[in-house]
């Protein structure tokens, strides 16, 4: 079913309701438990979205059927998961253990409970900047338990006919879109909106800027965003990138199709492509934008919570801390015996030898040396949507970055204020 | 005799009383209440902010531009639904042969989803690749692939919208239209032709504008609602997971994402968006009531 895609998006933005997922979910939506918490008394409740992966839904039953403390029924959410959860977390009959991306809005309502004594035995092997993706205040809301990342995908022998190099800039990266464009053959593909949803955090990146800073503040507010930001508007005049394409950028059908010979995509694809390509690929991080940024890969990781409604909530941190704390042969098993994705244990992903050669190897070292959040806690919808806006002004329609930014910069203070005072 | 009209009242409107009261009353009740309040994640909100979300709202350049683009959306597919509708309604009536056909045929697009129709509009008939069937067709003359719903310069995704909303309601106003004509009397027509008026323009003009004149007017309240109510078609055409773009933003969708974006829920300001739209649509309705008035032509 068509849920692969919209899955991963989901895994990684969280980024609410999409088409497919608003017009399906409710027909699809119908599992056999009430969804209520407790169960009648008979045990947890746990909740995951419908991964696209065959084996998953069987592996999660099966790990809740090997836990013998407490009955734990498993509910499979097919369609739009995040509105359907933060709706039972609301009404207080959610489920007692779910997975989820954090939100610092779900801290702030009292929705979820602390698991740092949950996750205390083991919390220096988690990645760093995954930990940090369930952090808020100082404390941990959620135990990662696979990570997802996204990356370059460039092809080999494209590249070579044309005499381009892997591009380590940003300006390499367009010139090297420009070349590469000919012959009915677009040189990159980053989204059918021209990147303004994948690459607003990226550009920051690759001036060494943020979304928001570790003290709380506005993380773009400086010149050096929207020298960014213009970059994406060159990419987008330079006649070079692939735009309308059926499939979005989260599928790699246009890259494999050879449509293009550059596409951001992820790390879930590489399974796809290898098979389509064998090993006429390479993979980058986004570049830096000169000699003094970074490169980086935006990560994401959905993690295990428990329902601050919940009548057994220390029933429930015992669940998640056996699941996906003590047992590390679960995190192993779902991590890379279904779909691709990395275990966000570092003592898991070393020794895993699915992910010690080829494009999965560079991944691992992407994430480990140039991870950066995705989605952190307390970048809110409402600084999403402004700082999206003003990014789609500036790459879509040519209007001026640092004017677009200030509007941004402002509604971002205004939310920080309310939140952190 | 009296109680049990009264019990058979009852039994068959309350169901729908009911029904009515409780997805409809109450959720705009509580919608108001929400409106007042800092309702973020929670729908029992203890925090009373006056009218603090309305200030915030009305001083909100993004809600604002949706509001004003969409009031041009509207000047713009009121008119235009109106006169292709009627057209259609006209062309429909007057023919002789297959005329039920042709009815059923414009009144199909009706009972297709927004969803799935908007989904052929973006992916098949406007993806912006070369196999896409307008792009095919632009290629027989020459010209190059247009990405339809992502090209901000000239705007070609209104191109997409405009068609795809009228493609969808064109035939049910053609409906109230052709009921609308078919209670024109017969009669009026064959004195205005004794009189001397000639077959066309001049009938139409003097006789059937004037007496569609109650089907007019609902017609035009009904597009101008549902242009500012517009939602579906938008979400699914230029919506995605990660969001949508800033340009022909409907209020509502703008709204969805304020109460209901993944980054926590707002509801107070999502509330007082909903209560302040409202307002604006009930505002040009009885503007537009007094205008041409509801009852005159009958």
């Amino acid at each position: 079913m068509s849920s692969t895609p919209l899955s991963r998006r989901g895994f990684l933005n969280a980024a609410g309701a999409v088409a497919l997922a608003g017009a399906f979910g409710g027909l699809s939506a119908c599992g056999s438990n009430t969804g209520r918490g407790g169960n009648g008394g008979q045990g947890l409740q746990q909740w995951y979205h419908a991964y696209g992966e065959n084996g998953v839904q069987q592996a999660v039953e099966r790990y809740a059927k090997a836990y013998t403390a407490t009955p734990v029924s498993v509910q499979w959410n097919p369609g739009d998961y995040s509105s359907k959860l933060s709706t039972a977390l609301l009404s207080g009959g959610g489920p007692d253990v779910f997975e989820s991306t954090l939100q610092i809005s779900m801290v702030r309502a009292n929705q979820i409970v602390p698991l740092d004594d949950v996750i205390a035995s083991a919390k220096d092997d988690f990645a760093a900047t995954v930990l940090a993706g369930h952090t808020v205040d100082g404390k941990v809301y959620g135990v990662p338990q696979a990570i997802d990342m996204q990356m370059l995908f460039y092809r080999k022998s494209m590249l070579d006919k044309a005499g381009v190099k892997p591009p380590t800039t940003v300006d390499e990266l367009i010139d090297a879109s420009r070349r590469l464009s000919t012959g009915g053959v677009k040189g990159l593909f980053v989204g059918n909106d021209g990147g303004v949803s994948t690459l607003g955090g990226p550009a920051l990146w690759s001036v060494g800027l943020d979304y928001v800073t570790p003290q709380h503040k506005v993380g773009f507010d400086d010149p050096a965003a929207a020298t960014a930001i213009a970059k994406l508007r060159e990419l987008n005049t330079s006649n070079s990138l692939l735009l309308g394409a059926v499939k979005d950028w989260s599928e790699p059908d246009a890259f494999i199709q050879g449509q293009v010979a550059m596409q951001w995509c992820g790390l879930w694809a590489v399974p796809a492509v290898q098979k389509a390509l064998g090993d006429d690929f390479g993979v980058l991080p986004w570049p830096k934008h000169s000699g003094s940024g970074t490169p980086s890969v935006p990560v994401g990781a959905f993690g295990a919570m428990v329902n601050a409604k919940s009548k057994r909530i220390d029933e429930a941190k015992a669940f998640v801390k056996w699941l996906w704390v003590d047992r590390t042969e679960h995190q192993e098993d779902f991590n890379l015996s279904y779909g691709f994705h990395i275990p966000p244990r570092n003592s898991l992903s070393a020794k895993a030898d699915k992910l010690k050669s080829g494009q999965a190897a560079d991944a691992v070292r992407f994430v480990k040396e140039h991870a950066r959040s995705s989605n952190p806690p307390d970048w809110t919808q409402a600084m999403r949507t402004a700082f999206q806006d003003a990014l789609s002004r500036v790459v879509r329609e040519g209007a001026d970055a640092s004017t677009e930014l200030r509007g941004a910069v402002a509604k971002a203070q205004d939310e920080l204020k309310r939140l952190y005072g | 005799m009296k109680t049990s009209n009264a019990k058979a009242f009852w039994l068959f409107v309350g169901p729908f009383l009911a029904g009515l009261a409780i997805f409809a009353y109450l959720p705009i009740g509580w919608s108001l209440l929400l409106s007042f309040f800092d309702a973020h994640n929670t729908v029992t909100p203890t925090e009373f902010v006056g009218i603090d979300n309305y200030l915030d709202m009305l001083s909100d350049g993004a809600f604002l531009q949706s509001m004003g683009t969409f009031t041009l959306f509207a000047l713009f597919i009121v008119p235009l639904t109106f006169v292709l509708s009627l057209a259609l309604a006209l062309l429909v009536n007057q023919i002789s042969f297959a005329r039920t056909f042709f009815r059923s045929v414009f009144f199909l697009p009706t009972a297709c989803s927004y969803v799935v129709a908007s989904l052929i509009w973006k992916l098949s008939i406007f993806n912006g690749l070369r196999y896409g069937l307008a792009n095919t067709v632009l290629s027989w003359f020459g010209i190059e692939p247009i990405a339809w719903t992502v090209s901000t310069d000239p705007p070609w995704y209104w191109l997409v919208l405009v068609t795809l909303r009228l493609w969808l309601q064109l035939g049910f106003y053609m409906i109230l239209f052709i009921a609308g004509l078919q209670r024109i009397p017969q009669h009026l027509y064959e004195a205005a032709w004794i009189d001397g008026a000639k077959p066309g323009w001049q009938t139409l003009r003097h006789i059937t504008l004037p007496q569609l004149r109650a089907t007019s007017v609902s017609v035009v309240l009904l597009t101008l609602i549902a242009a500012y109510q517009a939602f579906d078609e938008f979400y699914n055409v230029l919506g995605s997971a990660d969001g949508y773009p800033p340009f022909a933003r409907p209020p509502l969708v703008y709204l969805y994402y304020t109460a209901l974006g993944s980054g926590g829920q707002d509801f107070g300001h999502g509330s007082a968006g909903a209560v302040i739209l409202a307002l604006l649509i009930a505002l040009v309705t009885l503007l537009q009531g007094r205008l041409f008035g509801f009852r005159r032509g009958e």
